[in-house]
């Protein structure tokens, strides 16, 4: 998360490397659905920025918005999807910034092949690594170069998309083209992309690619229908890797399977993601993973940003009840039984949202103020970290004293033994 | 999805009808949904018009005719007129009361052979489709050896030799017709049966015969009604293709033995173009009415094929 | 292969089907067969006893074998090629007749067939990927009217027009020009062969045309909004590759089972063309012979027709097989 304060690096100590701008930024996205029965709303003035190697998990309900923000940022939505406002400014690696993370240079991985990928890649950029036209100068943008995805004409984004932005499907079934092998779907990204490449060099970069995610290499003439579900999400994954992305967004990648496959494909994520320090943009809806996994995370609801925060902080304090209500949803390994209630109520429709803050009607703390006025994303005051929050709790204007983790708690469990009401 | 509100004379009578099986509610109410699909597709209402206007002049055209249309007459190959208004042929028959006659044949075998052939259609896939095993593999394969074959020539040849008649080309193309529509109905039973109520079905020990017509049979409706549009446009065409090979009995009118009796004639050679233009010109008509609601019934069910709402057009009004 | 060996047992079966129906069809139909026969050929001329026996042969009568036995001796007759004698042209051999016409059908029909398959399957894809364009909202209704009119009743239209009125094709039928040109790689036999099944070609094609475009519209309709498309153009590749290779790849499957019915319906269903035409191809003999009563030239033509389809949607089978891997893999009930 950027702000513009002290520190500078993810939740695990490591410092951000020298860039001074970041990766990804996006500005006041609003998404709609026209649908003959009305516009949805599905994406409202969302921000929020990403750094080179970290990794942003985006959690929320179903209908929350998170995987409509996904494709807006790709430009994937179909119609009656539309964007209808905001911008997405991409900062793509300038001439001379390093590829490598502090950390990956000094591990055993073979630091040779990926400067060579670099050094490829600054080729089929015709050697300019800003994707600018030299007739169409984008506007400078802060300390860095800049260009808005939004305003990309086709072309532009063909040469953006899988070089610097890939994305991994929830479905690996679905996103496998069911007629061909899967080294025919990793060498067609390479054709497509990489012009100088011959067909030989494409071959080894598959069988690398395939070796990357734990994949043995004859399956290269396998079609999709002959793998196993852990296998098909690994082939996904090793496509996404082909031309080593900046930004890599996955959609659910793991829903579909079962725990024990889950937890070797965000391994692989983990490892993957050490070695060659892409950004991820993690959508799911197991918070639970999202800790473990993510270096910061933001929690939507109906369309907009709730809460943004390190995983330590979300762990440690979270703020917005929702993101209590989420993050105490499932039970502890150890400890005592408690009774569970989960979030009274559900999702709004889209259609018609409540007015004012969103998740009132089911939130314990609801006072007067949520009726009617929309909470706005805010710096929790008094802390050092950067967590945000979308909650009039924490705004001094409407409320004085902001409630502690331990009062939500009390809240949530007298809900639970249903002695209060709201 | 919000439920329209149906008010008038119809929904009243419904209304007062008690419920007492549930089988005849769900009937009707897929029956009353098809009703309101049909007018709400304009393609299928268009359709439907056209097909009802045939069927209309099918049961009271024939009170309407101005000439008997056996009647011969001196005026040969007449070129159409205000008393003939098609024209004659080459006896002196006025055509256009031929057509009007050869309607009621058409239409009415037609979708009779129609309705035969998608029942037939129907207890052999849904008996497949539900029972497995042996008997589903016996009507597999009977149902794959006579797609394999080819149609028409088998007609040809099953019509030669029979009596002729049009109960004969009715059967001859019941025989061999029945087995698209039972190899869709099967898949589609197949899957159905799969599904949780039938297993809860079995468990309570529903009688078999009723889990097939009263469980799945409800869910296949929109199916078989499609099927049975399609194959009516088969049977259609396929009639009077066979009536025009002199397969039929000339005797009987029909529109395909007026083409039958036209091409006898030399009609084409003689360029009379009033003789063998109506006919075809029907039996264009009533296959597109029935294309058209099949087609409608097509959108209404995969809504991917609906048209569009154009996104310019869309973006405009959010504006 | 599994696979294989599956089809091939199936195709064994129907045509085996096939020979039995083409066996007791004639023995099923009610009355005295040979004798009606007889009644209705002395019309045209005195029927020979060598003829009146080669009918009884026809149907059995000759001798006292029982069902069974005339049902292997006419199996056996079968496989050594021997189709009966044509009762028009007697006493030449079904088999040599059918040699003559069965080359004029393969060549009418599969020029149609591939072409207005090629054509409609294009004009598909294409309408499908620019839906609501002015070609598909031009081409799409007129497809579909086209595809409900009544093949023969198109066909005699089209001579109308082009034969009778505008003089622009023969009226009279055949093949080619019998009286100004002889067989032979000459180009006015060669442009008098084209003359000759231009019209019937043309025909075919329109009238098959609407099918082929109309399911590959709905067919890749549903395609363009699976996940792999999606993937396919988030992956950057070009228009071109996602439009064939990953759409029209997976939407034209449907089609290729369509493709092999109607490869089968070359030699069988072009009857009406033929008739419409007086084109000499195995259709048209088999029309004449129904008109006249000739039944050892019925049978022996319908039996090449039906091994012709199913020898034909064997092929297209392998070719599905070749064309979606799925296929291949055993799937049990």
């Amino acid at each position: 998360m950027t702000t513009n304060g002290t520190f500078q690096g993810d939740s695990k100590g490591r410092p951000y490397h020298r860039a001074t701008h970041p990766l990804l930024e996006v500005k006041n996205l609003n998404v709609d659905y026209l649908a003959a029965s009305g516009t949805v709303h599905a994406v409202t003035d969302v921000n929020f920025s990403l750094r080179r190697g970290e990794i942003l998990g985006l959690a929320g309900e179903s209908g929350s918005g998170k995987s409509t923000l996904a494709y807006a940022i790709t430009r994937l939505l179909r119609p009656p999807a539309m964007i209808t406002g905001g911008e997405i400014r991409y900062y793509p690696r300038e001439k001379g910034e390093t590829l490598l993370s502090v950390d990956a240079i000094s591990k055993d991985s073979p630091g040779e092949d990926l400067i060579t990928m670099g050094a490829i890649q600054e080729d089929a950029r015709g050697g300019d690594a800003e994707g600018e036209d030299a007739n169409n100068p984008v506007p400078i943008e802060g300390n860095g170069r800049s260009i808005d995805l939004l305003q990309l004409s086709p072309a532009k984004l063909r040469k953006i998309r899988w070089n610097d932005l890939a994305i991994v499907f929830q479905s690996a079934m679905n996103a496998l083209n069911p007629v061909m092998s899967i080294g025919a779907q990793i060498t067609d990204v390479l054709r497509a992309h990489r012009p100088s490449m011959g067909a030989d060099s494409r071959k080894q970069r598959a069988i690398e690619l395939l070796k990357l995610v734990g994949i043995a290499p004859d399956r290269l003439r396998s079609y999709p229908h002959e793998l196993s579900g852990g296998m098909r999400q690994r082939a996904i994954i090793a496509i996404a890797l082909a031309l080593s992305p900046e930004i890599l967004i996955m959609d659910e990648p793991t829903t579909a399977l079962d725990v024990v496959v889950q937890r070797e494909i965000l391994t692989e994520i983990i490892r993957l993601r050490e070695k060659l320090n892409f950004a991820v943009i993690f959508i799911t809806h197991d918070l639970s993973l999202l800790l473990e996994l993510a270096d910061n995370v933001a929690i939507m609801y109906a369309g907009r940003i709730v809460e943004q925060a390190s995983n330590r902080d979300l762990y440690l304090h979270p703020r917005h009840p929702y993101s209590y209500g989420l993050l105490n949803s499932f039970p502890a390994l150890r400890g005592p039984l408690r009774r569970m209630s989960g979030i009274p109520g559900s999702p709004p429709d889209l259609r018609s949202v409540p007015p004012g803050c969103a998740f009132h009607p089911r939130c314990p703390f609801a006072f007067d103020a949520c009726h009617k006025v929309l909470p706005v994303l805010q710096p929790v005051q008094s802390e050092d970290s950067s967590q945000m929050v979308a909650c009039h709790l924490y705004n001094p204007t409407y409320n004085a004293e902001p409630p502690t983790t331990s009062d939500l708690a009390k809240k949530y469990e007298a809900l639970a033994e249903g002695s209060a009401t709201r | 999805m919000k439920t329209q509100e149906i008010t008038g004379p119809v929904m009243d009578a419904i209304n007062r009808v008690p419920a007492p099986d549930q089988f005849y509610t769900r009937i009707l109410q897929v029956l009353l949904s098809i009703w309101r699909a049909m007018t709400s597709s304009r393609k299928v209402a268009a359709g439907s018009a056209i097909v009802g206007v045939f069927v209309l002049v099918g049961l009271f055209g024939p009170l309407f005719m101005h000439y008997e249309p056996e009647a011969t007459s001196n005026l040969f190959i007449a070129h159409p007129s205000a008393e003939h208004w098609l024209g004659t042929t080459v006896v002196g028959q006025d055509i256009f009361s031929q057509l009007i006659n050869g309607t009621r044949t058409s239409v009415f075998w037609g979708l009779g052979t129609g309705v035969l052939v998608t029942l037939l259609s129907m207890v052999v896939g849904l008996v497949g489709g539900y029972f497995g095993g042996w008997v589903d593999d016996v009507l597999t394969l009977l149902t794959n050896v006579s797609l394999v074959l080819p149609a028409l020539p088998l007609a040809i040849v099953l019509a030669a030799y029979f009596p002729r008649g049009p109960l004969t080309i009715s059967l001859v193309i019941i025989f061999t017709n029945w087995a698209w529509q039972a190899r869709v109905l099967r898949a589609q039973t197949l899957s159905t049966r799969s599904r949780e109520f039938v297993t809860a079905a079995r468990a309570s020990g529903e009688h078999t015969w009723r889990i097939i017509f009263y469980e799945i049979f409800p869910n296949e409706i929109g199916i078989v009604v499609a099927g049975f549009v399609s194959t009516t446009i088969y049977v259609v065409l396929t009639w009077a293709a066979l009536e025009f090979l002199g397969l039929g009995d000339g005797t009987i009118p029909s529109w395909g033995s007026i083409l039958y009796w036209a091409q006898q004639a030399g009609a084409l050679g003689g360029g009379l173009w009033w003789w063998f233009v109506p006919p075809g010109v029907c039996i264009a008509l009533l296959g597109a009415g029935l294309s058209l609601i099949n087609f409608g019934i097509d959108e209404i069910a995969d809504p991917r094929l609906r048209k569009e709402p154009n996104p310019q057009k869309a973006r405009k009004a959010a504006a | 292969m599994r696979h294989i060996l599956r089809r091939i047992l199936f195709y064994a079966c129907a045509i085996w089907v096939a020979i039995t129906l083409d066996f007791f069809i004639p023995r099923l139909a009610p009355g005295d067969p040979v004798a009606a026969l007889v009644g209705k050929m002395s019309i045209k001329g005195y029927v020979t006893p060598s003829m009146q026996q080669t009918l009884a042969a026809q149907f059995g009568l000759d001798t006292h074998d029982s069902l069974l036995v005339q049902y292997f001796k006419y199996i056996g007759n079968l496989l050594h090629g021997n189709l009966g004698n044509s009762i028009q042209y007697f006493p030449t051999p079904v088999a040599q007749i059918i040699g003559q016409d069965i080359g004029w059908s393969i060549m009418l029909g599969g020029v149609a067939v591939i072409i207005s398959f090629g054509l409609g399957c294009l004009f598909g894809i294409i309408t499908a990927w620019r839906r609501g364009s002015i070609l598909d909202t031009v081409l799409s209704p007129a497809m579909n009217f086209l595809s409900a009119i009544p093949y023969f009743w198109l066909a005699l239209l089209s001579l109308f027009i082009f034969a009778y009125l505008l003089n622009w094709f023969p009226l009279t039928g055949g093949s080619y020009d019998a009286f100004n040109v002889s067989p032979g790689w000459s180009l006015d036999y060669i442009g008098s062969v084209i003359q000759y099944a231009f019209l019937p070609a043309l025909t075919l094609v329109i009238s098959s045309l609407a099918g082929w475009m109309l399911t590959m519209r709905n067919s890749m309709i549903t395609t363009l909004s699976e996940d792999y498309v999606l993937m396919a153009r988030a992956k950057g590749l070009s228009e071109g590759r996602v439009m064939f290779r990953y759409a029209a790849r997976n939407a034209v499957l449907p089609n290729i089972t369509g493709f092999a019915i109607a490869i089968g319906t070359i030699v069988g269903g072009q009857l009406l063309t033929e008739m419409v035409f007086s084109y000499p191809g195995i259709g048209y003999a088999l029309f004449q012979a129904v008109g006249e009563q000739d039944y050892a030239m019925v049978q022996g033509v319908f039996l090449i027709i039906t091994l012709a389809v199913l020898g034909a949607n064997f092929l297209a089978d392998m070719l599905y097989a070749f064309l979606d891997p799925r296929v291949r893999v055993e799937r049990s009930a």
